[in-house]
Parts: structure tokens; sequence; C-alpha cells
């Protein structure tokens, strides 16, 4: 179906069934338990797994098909935000122009650095990527204000054209961003019991055009153009010593790949209509790399969790602070209660670079392929038990 | 995983939990009509603390943390009650706000935009925070103001000095308490004159974001207006720590006096560099050459030590200040952690104050009516004298200091000295002031 084979078919629908349930999934704890702190199904946190999901599978489509490993894809990301709220501020606030334009932007963008940095492989070619990015970042910190509106970044306000929506709202807002009629930030909450779910349509729609996007990226996989992209992978050389020109194919990976970019761009515009200069700073660039490692590049659904885990880990860790630490502890006698929050303290909120650095680290030591290698393991542990019940939930998803 | 087996039970079951996922939520829809975003419902209500703890801020975001901790402490009754004691408005009584019980979550703005707006997302949308407020970056206000007003909640701006706060970026959801670059200019202008002449040559250094701008558009009208002339304005990059490659032009521009529009960590290392490059022994035009720092800190003044001796500045408020309500403030700040207030932690503690008394006048949660109850009301006893919070632009007016740093500090914390209290008289503006132009407050937004 869909073209697909049946193990890819089963990790579509996987996906799809993790997508589309994530608001029960990421709230395992009811709302008023001390555990509440670790949830992570509220809209704002699920938009950004599946649009950073998004940015992490287009990275891999270069870096895990073609091992070109690129310094600067926050770049593109950066082009489609502020594409996207131009948009917003002269067109409409409906986001299917906005994301087809951060795609068109970013696209273009992507030819225009990949037709220089691909003359290079290797190292040279992750420094030129790094070279642009941090480029664009400084002309759109300062040279570029009035495009960008530097370190501030740009919004959207209420004397904008907006030719073919409004200028503002009758009761003198600003208007929201909508897909026809259908805003963003709107949510509905589902109580049951002590447990409440968040239901976004901001976070559907992305998770929609994740879909899409993941679907997308499995038939590249799977195509002969994949291969050939493998085919440069393993060895260059001998790609052009059959008479093939490998140029025209890496360019069209990196073109594709900023295009995923710049369309997690615009649906972080979206959602939240600012684009700031920072989101191309090398830093962000680097995530993107990490993600991807993490995760286990040059696999299909790698590049997700790795996208999660990181946006998980900025986002929950670093709003831990003592006061929450002591709450968990408090169990314990005075002195030793102090003792614990000063040893966990350097761990936890605005510590939250050095957990995270240690997990990579360990990771990355004992589990080379990344999360993926890691629930394959436990995947083939569980199978040389005598009853096999791990493969259960993929065998009662509908096939249609 | 290659074999797919399909049972009747199987089917049914997940049609059935999907259809329910489905359909659950629309029986919620026809929620109340005056509701607002995160009303409170239990014995508390929750405020979100937003700032910098990493980055060039990180000690002002520090500093503002301990405020926040130390008010919300006041608001529910503990401690020695600070302020609330000097306050001119009595509705606050020590039981937290309407009767709830003033809870609190943190975050990280990491003084960029992107960060601090998912921060204070995860803020409304996860602990379901009433009010927004900190930051020690005007480009982060105005950035978090932004969302706040989209998604229906007050943002009560901390330290943000920056005239577009209040300016063209104004929002009806918005607040800010401290002062901002007109004032300063307006405060030090007089007194650049009367310390170092009316026909100096100034060269600016401006941190690149909107602060910078604004900051270095004000100081310049204010001094060009008093006869100074501005040979050259360079932009430095905020993430800047080495400032020698902008020191030493300088040198040669001809110019005498040094306008430095930095703040917190990038002032620390411009001075550093500018007396490193021994400008202060340099005689330029004939005239002692002079450095100005015109946003002030004790925390900034600290971190530049002896470097900062002798230099003029404006500052919001400092914990020198002998009336009433600077001294309770102090004293009850000076308890808890065993030093004085900085300016940040000053004007976040008294925003969370005004806030708490705001929804206590409004007797109301409610966005709007705490705006309507915040709009235009005159207040005393915070630390400022008399104050307004101007309906027409949710800008503070009040008196603002003039400091220098002291040549015989007495202790760490005793690094600047008043020079003068510039009365609010002179540093008012209209509302249409061209450098506040362009932008409008639009209609305050309740959310949901």
């Amino acid at each position: 179906m869909f073209g697909l084979g049946k193990r890819d078919l089963t990790l579509f629908f996987i996906v799809a069934a993790m997508a589309l349930f994530a608001p029960f999934i990421l709230n395992p704890f009811p709302t008023d338990s001390g555990m509440a702190q670790f949830n992570a199904g509220y809209p704002d946190l699920m938009q950004r797994f599946v649009i950073f999901g998004i940015l992490a599978i287009g990275f891999n489509i270069l870096f895990g098909l073609t091992g070109y490993l690129s310094f600067g894809h926050a770049a593109f990301l950066g082009v489609g935000s502020y594409a996207a709220v131009w948009m917003f501020k002269l067109l409409s606030m409906n986001v299917i122009p906005a994301i087809l334009l951060s795609m068109i932007v970013s696209g273009l963008f992507a030819v225009v650095i990949g037709y220089v940095s691909l003359r290079r492989s290797g190292i040279y070619f992750s420094i030129l990527t790094l070279a642009f990015a941090q480029m664009s970042y400084n002309l759109a910190y300062s040279v570029l204000t009035p495009i960008t509106n530097g370190e501030t970044g740009l919004q959207i306000t209420l004397d904008d054209p907006r030719i073919l929506g409004v200028s503002a709202t009758a009761d003198g807002g600003i208007p929201v961003t909508n897909l026809f009629g259908l805003e963003m930030r709107a949510y509905e909450t589902l109580n049951i019991g002590p447990w409440a779910f968040q239901f976004s349509v901001g976070y559907y729609v992305a998770a929609v055009i994740m879909l899409i996007s993941f679907y997308v990226a499995i038939r590249i996989f799977r195509s002969p153009f994949g291969m050939m992209l493998r085919a440069i992978k393993s060895n260059q050389n001998r790609l052009y010593y059959t008479g093939l020109n490998a140029r025209p194919y890496t360019l069209a990976a990196f073109v594709i790949s900023g295009m995923y970019a710049g369309l997690a761009g615009g649906l972080l515009a979206c959602m939240d209509p600012l684009a700031g200069a920072e989101r191309m700073q090398w830093t962000a660039s680097g995530e993107v790399v990490l993600m991807t490692i993490l995760g286990g590049a040059g696999t299909l659904i790698g590049p997700v969790l790795g996208a999660g885990f990181i946006k998980y880990f900025e986002n929950i860790f670093s709003k831990i602070n003592d006061q929450v630490v002591h709450g968990w502890v408090s169990f314990l006698p005075d002195g030793l209660e102090d003792l614990v929050v000063a040893l966990i303290h350097p761990f936890v909120g605005k510590g939250w670079h050095l957990t995270l650095g240690l997990m990579f680290m360990l990771i990355v030591i004992f589990l080379p392929g990344g999360l993926v290698e890691g629930g394959q393991r436990i995947a083939r542990r569980l199978r040389r038990k005598p009853s096999p019940d791990d493969a259960k939930s993929a065998s009662t998803e509908p096939a249609e | 995983m290659s074999k797919t087996t399909l049972t009747r039970r199987g089917v049914l079951r997940t049609g059935a939990v999907a259809g329910a996922g489905v359909a659950l939520p629309t029986i919620f829809t026809a929620s109340s009509a005056r509701a607002f975003t995160n009303e409170p419902t239990g014995g508390s209500v929750t405020l979100g603390f937003n700032v910098p703890q990493t980055g060039p801020y990180a000690d002002e975001g520090a500093d503002e943390l301990r405020a926040y901790e130390l008010a919300v402490e006041h608001l529910n009754g503990g401690g020695d009650g600070g302020m609330m004691q000097t306050f001119s408005s009595k509705s606050l009584e020590g039981t937290g706000i309407l009767g709830k019980k003033v809870e609190y979550v943190t975050g990280d703005t990491q003084t960029k935009s992107d960060a601090a707006r998912a921060s204070a997302k995860s803020m409304i949308e996860k602990d379901g925070a009433i009010m927004i407020t900190g930051g020690s970056s005007s480009g982060v206000a105005v950035a978090v103001q932004g969302l706040c007003q989209e998604a229906g909640v007050i943002f009560m701006a901390g330290l943000t000095h920056s005239n577009d706060t209040t300016g063209k970026d104004k929002k009806a959801n918005g607040f800010r308490h401290f002062f901002n670059a007109y004032m300063s200019g307006a405060a030090l202008a007089p007194v650049l004159a009367k310390a170092y002449g009316e026909d100096r040559k100034a060269y600016h250094l401006t941190a690149d974001y909107t602060w910078g701008w604004t900051q270095e558009e004000s100081i310049k009208a204010a001094t060009e207006a008093l006869g100074w002339e501005t040979v050259e304005a360079v932009k430095t990059p905020l993430a800047q720590t080495d400032f020698s490659s902008y020191i030493a032009p300088v040198l040669n521009s001809g110019a005498d006096v040094l306008v430095l529009n930095h703040y917190g960590g990038n002032m620390v290392n411009s001075l550093t560099n500018a007396v490193q490059f021994g400008l202060r022994e340099k005689q330029a035009n004939g005239k002692n050459f002079e450095i100005v720092v015109p946003l002030f800190s004790r925390l900034m003044a600290r971190g530049a030590g002896e470097n900062i001796k002798g230099i003029l500045g404006s500052t919001n408020w400092h914990w020198s200040l002998q009336d009433e309500g600077s001294q309770a403030f102090v004293k009850s700040f000076g308890t808890k952690y065993g030093f004085p207030p900085s300016q940040a932690a000053h004007t976040c503690y008294v925003q969370t104050l005004l806030y708490a008394d705001a929804v206590q006048r409004a007797g109301s949660f409610d966005p709007c009516a705490v705006a309507e109850a915040l709009e235009g009301y005159e207040f005393d006893g915070l630390g400022n004298g008399p104050t307004l919070y101007r309906a027409e632009d949710h800008q503070c007016f009040k008196d603002v200091l003039v400091v220098r740093g002291k040549e015989n500090p007495t202790s760490e914390f005793d690094l600047l000295e008043v020079v003068e209290v510039t009365p609010r008289g002179q540093v008012e503006y209209a509302p249409d002031h061209p450098m506040f132009a362009g932008g409008a407050l639009g209609s305050c937004n309740p959310g949901a």
C-alpha cells in the first residue's frame, strides 16, 4: 500500500499512531501529581517534537544517505521562518502560502549554498556550510535588520498590510495564524479523572505535515535515487570511475534536505509567528547534528526520536529548579536533603546542557547506532525469550 | 513483523479508542463565554518567572529570581512583608492573591527571543501561569510581551530599558515599571554637560539590538541638544566578549567622550578594555578623556571593579536610597540573602506586588480587569517616589537617579553614589513622542 514495503508500512503506521496519540503518550502522569513535572504533552512542546522531527528527517536524507555532514542546516530553518513571517505580514495569516513560500525560499537558498559547498567533501564541506550559516546569522543579526528586525526578531504587528487578510481583527487585536479559519493556537482539553489531555490544532497540522514528510523520506530512502545517494556515501571515487557524475545527486539531496529544514522553519513560524536570528546560529545547526546522531543516523525513525529526546531535555529538565528538587526529597532529614539537592542541582535547571551532554556521551560510547540501536538490542533480547511478545503492538495495526 | 494478523476484536478496539479520542474533546467545546486563559480554579494561582539563567545577563537573572521568591513569600504572608508595609495601596493582606496561595514556576530565557518564548509558552500551556514576568533584555521583553498578548495573559516586564517596549512594540497586555532610554538621556544629559562641559565630541559603542539602538538615539538627541557633537556610533554584537578591536579606533577618531551603550557582561568587558587601552588617562582636544555608561547597575559595577570609579550613568533604583519603601525592601532582601538587592531585583519585586495589588483591586484575575486597574494608576511607597502607570503606553513615570562610580567604596556593595535624583517632570514625554511613535497598544486580550 502507498508503494511501501511491509516493514516500512508498519513503521509508518507506528509513527502515525504515535503522532495521533501523542497527547496521551506524552502525558502519563496525573496533572496534580508530583510527577506532572515530567509531562510533555502540552501543545508547544508537542509541536516542537514534530517540527524538529521534520528538520531531522530532512537532515538525515543528506547526512544519513550521502554522508555529507552539513553544519549549516539552521540557516535554512531561519530562512524558512523569515519567509513565513513575511508572508503573514504581507499576504494573509493563512499558513498554506507561508509554508509554501518558506519551502521555495529555502530551496533556492540551498541551491546557492549547495552549489558552492558541494565542490568539496568531508570536513571541508562541513566547514563551508558552517561558514555560510554563520554568514546568514550575522547578516540577519545586523546588516539585514530592515528585513529581519535584528536581534529582536521579526514579529507581526497591527499595521502590517496583509492584502488578502485583515491588518487587525474587529476587536483591535493581531489576527492569529490559521488554516482556512482553523486557528493554530486553538486547543481542547479532555479531562479523564485526574488527567488532562490537550489536543491542539497546531499540533495536528504539524503532525500531518510531519507524516507526509516522513512518507516522502521513506520513498526517497527506497528509491533508485536513494540507492545512488548511498553509493556516493560508500565510495564516491568508484562512482566517478564508472562514469557517473555524483554532483547532481548530492545537490538534489542537499536541496531536498534544505527544503525540509525550510518547511520546519516555516511551521515554527506558523505555530508562533516570530522569527529570530538565533535560529540560524551555529549552535542550532549543531543541535540538528546531535538529534540525528543521538537517534541513529541513516535510519528512518532515529532522527525523529533524537529530536524528541533533545527537545524534551531542553524544555522539561531546564524547568526543574531547586524548589522542585526540594519537594521530591522532602522526606529525607534536613541535612541529607540539602546534600541531595546540592548533588542534583548542577544537572537540572540551567544545568540541563550538562545532563544532555552526559547522555549524549553514554549513547555515543555504548550505542553507536543511537537510540534505534538501543531499541533493536532490547527487541533482540526479548525475542530470544521463548514467548516473543514484542511485535504484538505492530501486528494489531489495521492495514486497511 | 512481516506477518500482519487482523482480528475482528483488534479492529473494533482500535476503532473505538480512536473514535473516543476524536469525539470526546467536542463535549468540552462549549465553555463559558467570559472565560480567560488559565483562570485559576483551585486554592492557588501560578505566576511564571521567566529570567535569563544562562548567557550575558545571567547575574541579573539570578538576582531577579531572588526578588521574585521574596515577593511570593511576602504575598503569602511570610517574612516581614517588605514593601507591602510601605505601599500606598493597602489591599494586599499577605493572604496570597484574592485568597489564593501564590505559587510560581521558573524558566530560562537564555537571553534569546526564541528560547524565552518557548519557556513562556510552556509556562502558559503546561503550568497554567496567569501572568508572566521577568527578562533582562529588551529584545526578549518585546518578544515575550508579543506572546503574552497573543496568549491572553498579563506580561509584567522585568529589566527592559529600550524605548520600543512601551514605544513601537507596546502591547495592551504588557506593563513596564522600569525606566527607559529616553528618560536616561533626559536625566543624564544636564549632569554630563555640567561635569564635562558643553563642547564635547562623543563616540558611541552600541549593543546591536533594540535597546542599544534606542539608547544611542536617546543619548545622542539629549546630548546634542546641549551642544555635544557625535563623532561616530559603532554597533557591536550582543555576544561579543572582547571589545579591543572596537576601542582602538576611538583613540584616533577625535572624540573626547566614549559612550558605552552596553549592559551586563557586555559593559563589564567593554569598559575593562577601554581602561586597559588607557583611555581614561588620555587627553583629547585639550580635555580629559571621559567614559559614560548611560545605564548602570550595581551588578555591573561589581563586575567592572576598579574601572567603574568616577564614571557617570543613570539607574532606576539604588539600595542606598533613604525612603521608607527602599529601606524596607533592602532590609528584607538583606535578611534573606545577606546582601543588598540590585535594580533588576527591585523592579521585578515591585512588578509582582503591583500585579498582585491590581488583581486584588480589580477583584478578578481577568487580564482585562487587571489591565484596567493598572492603567493610570498612581502609587507611592515602592522606592521611586510618587509613580504613575500611564494608560496611553503602560509605562511607569517616576524619578530617575543619576549615579557615579564611587571613588572610595566602603564595601563590595557600596559601589555607586547618587549624584542627582532627576524629578519625574524632567523625564516625562508625550505618548506620541517621535522616539516612541509607530506602535499601538491594541485591545486587551483575555485569551480563551
